[in-house]
């Protein structure tokens, strides 16, 4: 497995059927749009609120709506895509049970990746250090941090069991030691993992 | 109007034979439409824009190609020799709207069978008129596909009809500022436009010709259409409560009931200066064509209708815009998104009102040239 986002791109595209209709929720400058569109031949809309990421997609020919994801409800109505993609958004969007509960009425599933905060170095950074740990994936400190939301795996489960949510599959990331590329692993996965994917619909 | 111009207009005549069908079913002839055309058609006629001027516009989009410097283009800002829509690199079309003053045939334009101006007698016009004169010109040209076709406000109107009457002639479009159909509160101010010029003694029922025109009624029109072109924030900056100090003979009972705002001012001057180049009938015939657009034909359903557009499309809406409001731009954005569209859709934060697209904003400059230089081949 590759760099950081090729291996997100990878895994999420491995499980999007060819042709499905796709709603990336914060889909910054839109690569990963760009991938499934190649990959996949998706019909893809992104969202975003950045005006560097919208001119970047636009500049890439991805179609880009300019929305500020802290505006809930979504606008579209139940079911209108095949699959919603929250990656790496969901801890910077201030309500972020309703986002996920929405991504699942807008969506018939949704894929939902986040930076792990329940991991082992995380947790000893946080005790040796005494202050915000700060790592690769979650590169800023706490004033300036995008992510106001921060979770663990054993969090998400809690969640989906509280919100009747199915986890239907689960990709878990680690980086290689003295590396930049990351690989799959299955176990000690919320001490472990720096990333997580989870395919997740509505029971 | 027996109108100087610097500048070459080209025209194109058709329908001399009165076979021209209007949407009303009427047939009408002959049609005259006034363009200009900016920068080089290439070998294979694929590098054509359609821009599209909003309501009272003309087909003077840049002066970067007149001889002398005295006429401004309506779009300098935006487009020109290696401006954001770059004329060295596209060919760029603009004409003037069916039952316009600024060239193409409208009620000023001389009866044949008269001899006279059509005055009322002209044909009530609609949005998809002014597409299907259009749709002759760029046949007229023999350009197949238009690289891309953009317009503002009314010019956007046209732009949305387009893709739906003739999507696999468009690769791609911009709508600016604009809506599928016009709210009520915008159909009333364009009731107190009409209602002023037909108020206007000098009216007479169109007839004005020979006379002197309705130019009161119609400046009190535009005064009143300017008004929902700014917004708020930007009066507010623009004048406060400024008052005008030097008086004008034409500024009438000011000094009798206290002095002149700055904003009263601009308004008068806004209707002064718009007489001296637009005809009232024009501006009947026009406003009530955009009042009446529906690109559903007022069968509420937009999801279907869009559903024939073809090309990729980038909407444009600008926050602080009243007479088409962003949340009217997301209809369409919706409407599109529902039907699997390629759609595109930028709210720009200016404080400048409906207007926001004709003043310099280099957002808005930066999204519609990557739009249309996207890399992504089809």
């Amino acid at each position: 497995m590759g760099k950081l986002k090729e291996t997100i791109h990878e895994v999420i595209s491995n499980e999007i059927p060819q042709n499905s209709k796709v709603l990336d929720l914060g889909c910054g400058s839109g690569e990963l749009l760009e991938y499934l569109i190649k990959d996949k031949n998706i019909i893809g809309h992104g969202l975003d609120i950045n005006d560097y990421a919208i001119i970047n997609c636009i500049e890439k020919g991805i179609p880009v709506i300019q929305w500020d994801l802290d505006n809930l409800p979504l606008d579209f109505p139940d079911k209108s895509y095949d699959i919603t993609i929250l990656n790496q958004t969901i801890t910077q969007v201030i309500n972020s049970k309703k986002m996920i509960l929405e991504m699942l009425r807008v969506g018939k599933e949704g894929i939902l990746g986040f930076s792990n905060f329940g991991s082992l170095e995380i947790m000893l950074k946080f005790v040796f250090t005494g202050r915000m740990p700060i790592t690769r994936e979650i590169p800023f400190k706490w004033y300036d941090t995008p992510n106001i939301r921060l979770l663990t795996i054993k969090d998400f489960y809690d969640f989906c069991k509280a919100n009747n949510i199915e986890i239907k599959k689960k990709v878990f990331l680690k980086k290689k030691l003295n590396s930049t590329k990351y690989k799959q692993i299955r176990l000690f996965t919320n001490l472990r993992s720096d990333l997580a994917v989870f395919w997740i619909k509505k029971i | 109007m027996g109108r100087n111009i610097p500048y070459d207009i080209k025209y194109y005549i058709f329908s001399q034979d009165k076979s021209f069908e209007l949407e009303s079913g009427k047939k009408f002839g002959p049609i005259t439409v006034a363009y200009e055309t900016y920068g080089t058609l290439n070998e294979q006629k694929n590098n054509a824009i359609l821009l599209i001027h909003a309501l009272t516009g003309d087909t003077h989009v840049t002066s970067d190609y007149d001889k002398d410097d005295k006429t401004p283009g309506w779009w300098d800002t935006a487009v020109g020799k290696g401006k954001a829509i770059d004329t060295e690199k596209y060919f760029v079309i603009c004409s003037n709207c069916f039952a316009g003053c600024m060239g193409t045939t409208g009620p000023a334009s001389t009866n044949p069978d008269t001899d006279k101006p059509y005055g009322l007698e002209f044909p009530l016009t609609t949005v998809r008129d002014m597409v299907s004169v259009q749709k002759q010109l760029i046949d007229f040209l023999g350009i197949k596909k238009l690289k891309c076709i953009m317009g503002g406000s009314l010019g956007g109107m046209q732009v949305l009809e387009w893709s739906v009457l003739y999507p696999q002639m468009l690769e791609s479009a911009i709508v600016i500022a604009s809506a599928y159909k016009t709210s009520p509160q915008i159909i009333a101010f364009g009731e107190v436009g009409r209602n002023a010029i037909m108020a206007d003694p000098n009216f007479k029922n169109g007839n004005y010709y020979d006379g002197a025109p309705p130019e009161k009624g119609l400046a009190i029109a535009r005064m009143a259409a300017h008004i929902t072109y700014l917004s708020r924030d930007s009066m507010e900056a623009k004048f406060g409560r400024d008052i005008k100090k030097d008086l004008k003979e034409s500024d009438e009972m000011y000094g009798f009931f206290g002095p002149m705002f700055q904003v009263e001012s601009y308004l008068r001057y806004q209707g002064r200066k718009f007489v001296q180049r637009f005809d009232a009938n024009s501006y009947l015939y026009i406003t009530k064509a955009m009042d009446l657009y529906d690109v559903t034909s007022g069968k509420n359903n937009l999801t279907e209708v869009i559903n024939k557009v073809q090309c990729r499309m980038l909407v444009i809406s600008f926050e602080s815009d009243w007479h088409f409001r962003p949340s009217e731009s997301w209809e369409i954005v919706k409407a599109m998104m529902n039907k699997g569209k390629e759609i595109s859709y930028v709210n720009i934060n200016s404080p400048y009102g409906h207007d926001a697209f004709l003043i310099k904003n280099v957002e808005m400059e930066k999204v519609i040239s990557s739009f249309i230089n996207t890399k992504r081949d089809k």
